[in-house]
């Protein structure tokens, strides 16, 4: 492989992203959807940072607005989403840069959009042209960021990027490499899909790898693969890693760091291991009691959190969680919004149990 | 525990024997038949009356056909799919005519996976839930509305629901439709295909507790078919194990779960990802893609993938025989085998 830049940690004490009060809401004719509300968190170089929630948490919505990809009527309203970017030709580089403040159809987004942010989507299966073959694909994004490859110097020559994708093929442990890049998507069984998509990911070494529930309607076997390829990837790379995912399971075993996300506030967020040990918002302690486990006793039943997700058009005045709240506190919580404020050393918590309600605006 | 698990001296409600269904493929301009699909191939079981039989397996491996078959929503190629009926006839349901089905349907009803395809949308609950009475002869609209009163209730919804649409409720609430509309006809077998794959996490327990509170006042049976071991381990008194067709592993859930005696329930058992980050879990020890059931592998089906595969996996296909009291394995090296499973206290 030809030499190429990579991440480098030399500041490790700036976060590669840094997320700052985002909000974006849609527009819709029945009214406004405020599907991120005010979102907070870093990620650091190297770092996987799992992002945990039920389906209109905004989970998904937020990974959007980090890649400026958005769809109409929705739209950033507020906040800001510093990335340190990497040097390139005109780019100063190593300082952060305001991704909100960008065009989305701008040269400067352009640059960063799969190259130095890259994203592996929902459905790995459906993401690749079935009229091209993947090897073709994966040519097309590195030749359209060669320069990542090759700051000075020559251009990229096609030939050398498809060395390079038969190399990335390989490295996602494809076997044949050389005859799986001239294969078809619907050519490759759906595992080896899944790694090309992983390969074509990787293949302008980003500093920041978007997971969005690349485990959902897979099998516990595939899912797994996924998992180890995905881990195995980050040791040897050091790329940090953000992992969408509804599957508390699956952030317990590929997460350093976790967000838990309920209808586009940040509950709760901390280290791993305070998050499933020492869960402090109700919305984590009641999810985590509530999830059938493989340690569960037969046929006993689980504790549930009462009621439903509301509507997003009818959100619950005061905390989001409220309505369904155990541990509700009837004055306070339905009329004022809690912020995420620290609680101990390591986690941040969303919740008037742990700081008082003067403190919030 | 709920209630005690059946005993296995009761009565079957349903046996099934051998059963098969192959799916031709067709080929060329003349749609000559070139081979066939083995999507179930030489499946038995018994489920005992009251009992919850969980169906798990990798996508593909005929779940989901097994369970269309025992419902006879699909005409299996062969074997026997034995019912015993609420006056206590022992009938096969698999050479039966449409017309001869009739009569025996709402003994046998289903519950879906996807909660927003299933109902139809311009339909009332009212509608929904009460067609299955209609269709079974309750024409009288006010002891309709009365039953759909009920079985909402049933399942933990108001009654003044019943004018709605299915598109005014969340996936939990549809899925409570779907099972009301499931209970309707008062079922002794429901079959359940993934019913809760399709809900968020916070309102899967919530479903899976009202399954389990369900079977017990109404004493219901169920076949529930899934692919997340922790679902099936909740709600199964016994778990059978398929793959590329077949039942490679068939025992009681404690049993099944604590010490698995077939190699592939134990990597699925580690493949699924504990939530917990002190117990590292989540292996990719399977490798490579379930056999295709248009070509299987010769000798067991399973020997590709297995770690444990000596030579005569390669070539006699091991038949399931019993290993332990009531503990079926479709492997060679079953007895020799120590396979790792979960404890129930385990870092708790």
């Amino acid at each position: 492989m030809p030499p190429i830049p990579i991440a480098t940690d030399a500041d490790a004490a700036t976060p590669l992203l840094s997320v700052r009060d985002l909000r974006v809401s849609f527009f819709l004719d029945e009214g406004v959807v405020r599907a991120v509300d005010g979102v907070s968190f870093d990620v650091s170089a190297g770092q996987v940072v799992g992002i945990v929630g039920e389906s209109g948490c905004g989970k998904s919505v937020t990974m959007k607005a980090i890649l400026q990809i958005v769809e109409e009527p929705g739209r950033i309203t507020a906040g800001r989403i510093l990335f340190r970017r990497r040097r390139g030709p005109g780019v100063p580089g190593d300082e952060p840069v305001d991704l909100a403040r960008l065009h989305p159809r701008g040269a400067a987004m352009r640059a960063i959009r799969g190259a130095q942010i890259a994203l592996i989507p929902q459905e790995p299966m459906a993401a690749f042209s079935p009229v091209h073959t993947v090897g073709d694909q994966i040519v097309e994004a590195i030749m359209l960021h060669a320069r990542q490859w090759r700051p000075e110097g020559p251009a990229l020559r096609r030939a050398e990027a498809r060395r390079i994708s038969v190399d990335l093929l390989r490295d996602v442990g494809i076997a044949m490499p050389e005859q799986r890049v001239d294969a078809y998507s619907w050519q490759l069984s759906g595992g080896l899909r899944q790694r090309a998509m992983i390969a074509m990911a990787l293949s302008c070494k980003p500093r920041l790898l978007i997971a969005d529930e690349p485990n959902t309607a897979i099998d516990v076997t595939k899912q797994a693969q996924v998992l180890s390829l995905l881990r195995e990837l980050q040791r040897r790379h050091r790329t940090a890693i953000v992992f969408i995912t509804h599957d508390l399971g699956v952030i317990a075993q590929i997460a350093q760091h976790v967000i838990v996300m309920y209808l586009g506030r940040v509950m709760e967020t901390g280290p791993v291991d305070d998050i499933f040990h020492a869960p402090k918002h109700p919305y984590t302690r009641a999810l985590l009691r509530s999830i059938p486990t493989l340690r569960v006793t037969p046929r006993a039943k689980l504790p549930i959190i009462s009621g439903s997700l509301p509507h997003p058009l009818n959100r619950p005045t005061g905390c989001p969680f409220h309505p369904r709240c155990d541990v509700v506190l009837p004055e306070v919580c339905a009329s004022r919004v809690p912020s995420l404020q620290p609680v101990g050393e390591r986690q941040s918590a969303s919740c008037f149990l742990h700081h008082a309600v003067e403190d919030t605006t | 525990m709920i209630r005690p698990p059946p005993a296995d001296t009761d009565p079957p409600l349903l046996e099934v024997r051998r059963l098969r269904k192959l799916f031709p493929i067709h080929k060329g301009f003349a749609r000559r038949v070139v081979g066939h699909i083995r999507a179930v191939d030489d499946v038995s079981f018994v489920i005992r009356e009251g009992e919850t039989l969980g169906l798990v397996g990798e996508s593909g491996c005929g779940k989901t056909t097994t369970a269309r078959c025992v419902l006879r929503a699909m005409t299996p190629t062969s074997g026997e799919i034995l019912f015993r009926t609420r006056d206590g006839r022992r009938l096969d349901l698999a050479p039966l005519s449409r017309s001869e089905l009739r009569p025996l349907r709402p003994e046998m009803q289903m519950i879906f996976q996807d909660p927003f395809g299933s109902l139809n949308p311009r339909m009332t609950l009212f509608d929904n839930v009460g067609e299955p009475l209609l269709v079974n002869g309750l024409r009288n609209r006010r002891e309709r509305t009365e039953r759909v009163a009920e079985l909402l209730r049933l399942v933990g919804l108001r009654a003044e629901f019943m004018h709605r649409f299915p598109h005014a409720f969340s996936g939990g609430q549809r899925q409570r439709i779907g099972i009301a509309r499931a209970l309707a006809t008062h079922p002794r077998l429901v079959v359940a295909d993934e019913p809760v794959s399709a809900l968020d996490v916070s309102v899967q327990a919530q479903v899976l507790n009202l399954l389990l509170e369900l079977q017990e006042r109404l004493h219901l049976t169920y076949l529930f078919v899934a692919h997340d071991l922790s679902v099936v381990k909740h709600i199964s008194d016994r778990v059978a194990v398929m793959y590329v067709g077949q039942l490679v592993e068939t025992a009681t859930t404690a049993e099944i779960f604590s010490r698995p005696r077939h190699p592939y329930t134990a990597a699925l058992l580690r493949a699924v990802p504990v939530p917990d980050p002190r117990v590292p879990s989540g292996d990719a020890i399977l490798k490579g893609d379930v056999a295709s059931p248009a070509d299987p592998p010769p000798g067991c089906y399973f020997h590709p993938r297995c770690h444990f595969a000596v030579e005569r996996c390669w070539t006699d296909a091991p038949a399931l025989r019993e290993i332990a009291p009531n503990h079926f394995a479709r492997c060679h090296l079953a007895d020799e085998l120590t396979l790792e499973g979960v404890s129930a206290d385990h870092g708790t």
